[in-house]
């Protein structure tokens, strides 16, 4: 037992010698969670616009103007033809144009129809349906204050109340998805390049002939970073909730605990993928390299669950990160108890199991 | 042979012999490339809602059928009060649930209007405000179709209607693909060349071959431009690769020149090598390198415009977003691509392209030292 701790103490050594690494591994997921907060938004705006106005009538700046007070344009008004405005487009100098006919005004309100026609780049489809609801949405408004008001009769009121999330806090969703990612890929890797590292460096040779057995080298090996990514997750949830006004609704208990195997399951993983491998490049290109983009899409945190295809969806439940995700989502911003993870839970405890027991029988007890 | 051309033989050596990591530097980036954009969609479309129908009528039915084949919501389950409903979305199984109160055909009939309530899962923010656009659109054509089959309104009204033709340019059909894969080809080479190049320097470092280099009289330029070089070769025929699953699996062809293509992401890959390859210069091991790689490399992927729009960021974002190389290059090569943007539209980018590939290039050899 005591060489046993002595070993330990070995492996917390290793770790915090590495002062650059650590820096990254605590520095990041804060970083990341501070661009969430404040610099990043699926929310369409600053949209550029160009405005070509044939009519110049009331009526055609008075719709301008509404365009203008929208805020989510940056308009620019001058007199172009299509071929000007292709130019433009290609330059990437605009996203939209509206074009307004001649005799807007005369049309709108003699013959009661005129028409405006908008151009919105689609090589990005997102800004350019933004920009038509936008523009249609405020058409809309438009011609409900100049006209007559809509008949009253069969109206149906929406009474919608916003679950969990109140104040339209843009941040929820980011916390819980960057948790899952910094946590799942930090301690895969850096589990993985700790004990692929003694086999490089040759002193996988020295442990393999003391009479530890595999699995303590494995647990000890572990170990730090279990310490350290707990360590992490206070840090994330502090920012998160002090900066970014996230709330805690749940058990906090609960989520250090379920936190606590979901880096179990990393861990495991880090452990299987040194298994595969005998070189820290292939180890470090598979946990990082291989793993960063799958977790980051098939988490569900940036593009909704149920847009995927089918088969996608299927492949994602076999992803650890998607199922810590849903747990934190439960506890942290719906308040949710134990009841409501159960399954979750249960999968997660099942992968690290499965994982474990595929590192621990796959440790090569000899080098050859 | 030149000393370079002996670097390069022993590079391309060490590369070769190492069968998996050449699998690992061809196949996950192109797998990515396929799988990545597939399951990439911000569109709301299958959003689970729970109905709660305590009417019954003739009216509700109909509200609901209209919801469910309008193609954005699918009605996963009917409850008989708001609290079974709830407990869809508490279990994530549910987005929405729609509350149609008792006598609701009646009320809507007598007295012209009718609340319903509707509770939506807000946690994600883009999900739930397009969700509850999309409801209220469906509803606001439901009670369109019912004014015009009930009500007779007077033939001189005069509502003056403006008509919106929307077009979309060079996409007309809104392709989310095409404007995605592009840029996940991207990003494929920013990390293929990022953490291969990070890797590189610091290997030698780490298995002190290094010591041996170091004693020999090969220049420090030399040295660097024959670590680079290799793995330029291999970047640009990932790329090439990668256009043509581009084009093979996703139909995506360029419209501008693809000489203006290759130029631009030849200079951006040697941009990317030099910031790679300073990254390794200044590390001790190769878990410090790729940690470092992984961090910037996380700041170029969410800042670049890739998963959100690059506008909607705030100005001191964007500014730090142009700092970054990655950022141009996504934006040109939609430009390129998708646009058939030439060689003049796109030659301030280029030019900060050169502008990052000299600097990091020109760090990485000052900082290289051969004695310490």
């Amino acid at each position: 037992m005591k060489q046993f701790a002595a070993f330990i103490k070995k492996e917390f050594y290793h770790v915090f010698r590495d002062r650059r690494t650590l820096l990254i591994m605590f520095g990041l997921p804060v970083i990341q969670i501070l661009l969430f907060g404040f610099a990043l938004t699926s929310e369409v705006k600053n949209i550029r616009l160009l405005v070509t106005d044939n009519a110049k009538d009331y009526n055609s700046l008075q719709f301008i103007n509404k365009l203008k007070a929208s805020s989510y344009f940056i308009i620019q008004e001058k007199l172009m033809g299509y071929n000007e405005i292709e130019a433009e487009f290609r330059k990437g100098k605009i996203k939209s144009a509206v074009i307004i006919p001649a005799g807007f005004g005369h049309d709108l309100l003699h013959s009661g129809r005129a028409d405006i026609q908008i151009i919105a780049d689609g090589s990005d489809p997102n800004i350019a349906k933004a920009v038509i609801n936008y523009i249609t949405a405020i058409s809309t408004q438009y011609q409900v204050a100049i006209g007559s008001a809509p008949s009253s009769q069969y109206t149906i009121v929406p009474e919608t109340r916003m679950l969990y999330n109140e104040e339209l806090n843009g941040s929820l969703n980011f916390v819980p998805g960057v948790l899952a990612l910094v946590l799942m890929l930090v301690c895969t890797s850096l589990t993985s390049v700790a004990v692929v590292r003694e086999k490089e460096l040759g002193t996988m040779e020295i442990l393999l002939v003391s009479p530890f057995k595999p699995v303590m080298v494995l647990i000890a090996k572990a170990l730090p970073y279990l310490v350290l990514s707990l360590a992490n997750i206070s840090l994330i949830l502090a920012v998160s909730v002090y900066a970014l006004d996230v709330p805690i609704k749940g058990s906090l208990l609960l989520l250090f605990l379920e936190s606590m195997l979901f880096i179990f399951t990393s861990l495991a993983l880090g452990l299987v993928i040194s298994n595969m491998t005998n070189s820290q490049q292939a180890a470090l290109l598979i946990s990082m390299m291989g793993m960063m983009m799958p977790t980051m899409v098939f988490t569900g945190f940036l593009f909704p669950h149920e847009n995927m295809p089918w088969i996608f969806q299927q492949i994602s439940n076999f992803v650890p990160s998607r199922w810590y995700y849903l747990i934190v989502k439960s506890i942290m911003l719906k308040g949710l108890g134990f009841s409501y993870i159960i399954k979750e839970t249960l999968i997660l405890v099942g992968m690290t199991a499965g994982l474990l027991t595929i590192a621990l029988l796959r440790f090569k007890k000899r080098l050859a | 042979m030149t000393v370079l051309g002996y670097l390069l033989e022993k590079e391309f050596k060490q590369i070769f012999r190492d069968k998996s990591i050449l699998v690992m530097m061809f196949a996950l980036p192109l797998i990515q490339l396929v799988i990545v954009p597939l399951a990439m969609d911000y569109d709301v479309k299958n959003l689970k809602i729970v109905v709660i129908d305590q009417d019954h009528s003739t009216l509700s039915h109909q509200l609901v059928s209209k919801l469910s084949s309008s193609g954005y919501f699918t009605v996963v389950a009917s409850e008989k009060n708001y609290k079974n409903g709830l407990s869809h979305v508490e279990a994530d199984d549910a987005s929405m649930v729609l509350e149609i109160p008792p006598a609701f055909e009646r009320n809507l009939v007598r007295e012209g209007i009718q609340k319903i309530g509707v509770s939506v899962d807000a946690i994600n923010e883009t999900k739930s405000s397009l969700g509850t656009a999309y409801l209220n659109s469906v509803i606001a054509d439901f009670t369109r179709d019912l004014r015009l089959n009930n009500i007779h309104a007077p033939a001189e009204r005069i509502n003056p209607a403006i008509e919106i033709r929307p077009s979309q340019w060079f996409n007309p059909r809104g392709v989310y693909t095409f404007y995605v894969v592009p840029a996940i080809l991207v990003f494929m080479l920013t990390i293929l060349a990022g953490f291969v190049s990070a890797l590189n320097i610091v290997r030698e470092k780490e298995m002190g071959t290094m010591e041996q280099i170091n004693v020999t009289p090969i220049r420090k330029w030399k040295f660097i431009l024959g670590k680079m070089i290799p793995f330029w070769i291999i970047g640009m025929i990932v790329f090439t690769i990668g256009l043509l699953v581009e084009w093979a699996f996703y139909g995506i062809f360029p419209l501008g020149s693809i000489g203006v293509l290759y130029l631009f992401s030849s200079v951006y890959l040697v941009a990317l090598l030099g910031f790679g390859l300073l990254i390794s210069t200044y590390s001790y091991n190769q878990l410090q390198s790729m940690f470092i790689a992984f961090f910037f490399i996380m700041l170029f992927l969410l800042m670049s415009g890739l998963f959100t729009p690059f506008e909607s960021m705030p100005p001191w974002a964007r500014m730090l977003a142009n700092l970054l190389p990655i950022t141009h290059f996504i934006k040109v090569i939609r430009m390129i691509i998708l646009k058939g943007s030439g060689l003049a539209d796109i030659r301030m980018e280029l030019l900060y392209e050169l502008i990052f590939a000299v600097v990091l290039n020109a760090w990485a050899i000052w900082n290289y030292r051969k004695t310490s």
